[in-house]
């Protein structure tokens, strides 16, 4: 299983509390199908909890889930920007927010 | 390196505490702080006139994370507090965080009273129908014939309606949702914030890792998707017979009246004194 991590240099998600639109995240990426910078969802590991809620109310099903219950990306194209995942998610570690 | 869009929420989080939060997984305190922030952005409130205020338990730990002014206090006593910073400042928007415990067992008597005097607070009860940060006791909203730690051959204590509650006690605005309808609960917040008096907003909620697991309702999606098919719009209910309501959850706006606020009676009865402004500060 493939494991990406985003983190801030100073290990913190944000860098400035006043970026609203872009943060700077560092990615690490190893061997996932998708390029994560184009991805349509950004998944923020350093706060999911992996608790599924995202995965079980995308509309389109969009999200699927490693074995250790992470969510990712599955069908990038399938996604609508819905927000959804956004909503529930109770650790605000996801945004499927269009941009 | 590279630059990822951020939500607007975190614009209002104090990101530099201690994140991931504390909550556990799936617990829907985590979705219920999105919708109010979600909410207080949609109005474009000042965060330095905001201030929250909170008891104690897991979901009155919400004032941590958020960038307001921001006051964490005793069990029950999140209403006296709050009632003592609108008194003095009646200009800030106070929002109380509470949860079921904390605003209808210990802090009983102060939520009734703050419902009678129809003060200017948003109190958003955050109702996980048990007492989650302590372990699992049974709460005044635990129904009846459900496990907790304390009751653990099944609840024999019927339960107490908050909305009836606060109704009852002489809150202007009542209101029901659950965490699972995020964006109803922020329009609803959104609502209670604009009312002027003392203002309830029940928000049903899961604590799957204590409340779920003593009485086997699932995880964290699984108590959601109890919330959406288990619940029902105020209007539907209309043509609904009481079998058919049974066990169900109503959402919606209960009570929505305007009548004279606390701050605004105090300061009618001081205008007679001819306090001076300097004197007030
Ligand atoms: C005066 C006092 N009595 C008891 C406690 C222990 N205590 C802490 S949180 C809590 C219950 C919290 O339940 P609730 O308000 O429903 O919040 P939840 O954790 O479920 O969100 C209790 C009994 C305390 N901190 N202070
Ligand atoms: S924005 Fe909507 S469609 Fe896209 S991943 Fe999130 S829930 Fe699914
Ligand atoms: S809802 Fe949030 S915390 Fe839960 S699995 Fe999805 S991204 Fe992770
Ligand atoms: S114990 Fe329950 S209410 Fe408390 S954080 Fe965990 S899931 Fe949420
Ligand atoms: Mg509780």
């Amino acid at each position: 299983m493939v494991k990406k991590t985003s983190k801030s240099k100073d290990g913190q998600i944000l860098t400035d509390g006043d970026a609203l639109e872009l943060m700077e995240v560092e990615i690490t990426e190893e061997k996932e199908n998708i390029d994560y910078k184009k991805s349509p969802v950004y998944i923020y590991y350093e706060w999911c909890k992996k608790c599924g809620i995202c995965v079980a109310f995308c509309p389109t099903k969009c999200l699927g889930r490693h074995p250790d219950g992470s969510p990712f990306v599955e069908f990038p194209e399938k996604c609508i920007h819905c927000e959804t995942c956004d909503r529930l998610c109770p650790d605000f570690a996801i945004t499927g927010a269009k941009r | 390196m590279a630059n990822i869009p951020q939500k607007v929420v975190h614009k209002y989080l104090r990101h530099n505490k201690k994140f991931p939060h504390v909550w556990c997984p799936g617990c829907s305190n985590g979705t219920t702080l999105g919708s109010i922030i979600r909410a207080i952005a949609e109005l474009n409130y000042d965060r330095d006139g905001i201030t929250m205020v909170s008891g104690i338990g897991c979901s009155s730990r919400m004032p941590v994370y958020v960038d307001f002014n921001t006051l964490h206090t005793l069990h029950g006593r999140a209403l006296p507090f709050a009632t003592g910073i609108k008194m003095q400042k009646p200009e800030q928007k106070v929002i109380v965080i509470t949860g079921d415990g904390d605003a209808t067992a210990i802090g009983g008597n102060h939520f009734i009273h703050a419902c009678r005097r129809n003060i200017d607070i948003t109190t958003i009860v955050l109702n996980n129908n048990i007492y989650g940060m302590t372990g699992g006791q049974y709460s005044p909203t635990t129904p009846t014939g459900d496990r907790a730690t304390t009751s653990p051959y099944g609840n024999i204590d019927p339960v107490f309606d908050i909305c009836e509650l606060a109704m009852a006690a002489g809150a202007t605005f009542v209101a029901r949702t659950t965490a699972f309808h995020a964006l109803e609960t922020q329009d609803i917040i959104k609502k209670a914030l604009e009312h002027k008096g003392f203002s309830v907003v029940e928000v049903v909620s899961a604590c799957p890792v204590i409340y779920g697991r003593l009485n086997k309702k699932g995880g964290g999606p699984e108590m959601m998707m109890h919330m959406r098919d288990n619940s029902v719009p105020l209007k539907a209910t209309e043509k609904m017979t009481p079998e058919q309501l049974e066990g169900k959850i109503v959402r919606g706006i209960f009570k929505q009246v305007n009548k004279l606020e606390y701050c605004d009676a105090y300061a009618n009865l001081m205008s007679q004194f001819n306090v001076k402004e300097e004197a007030k500060k």
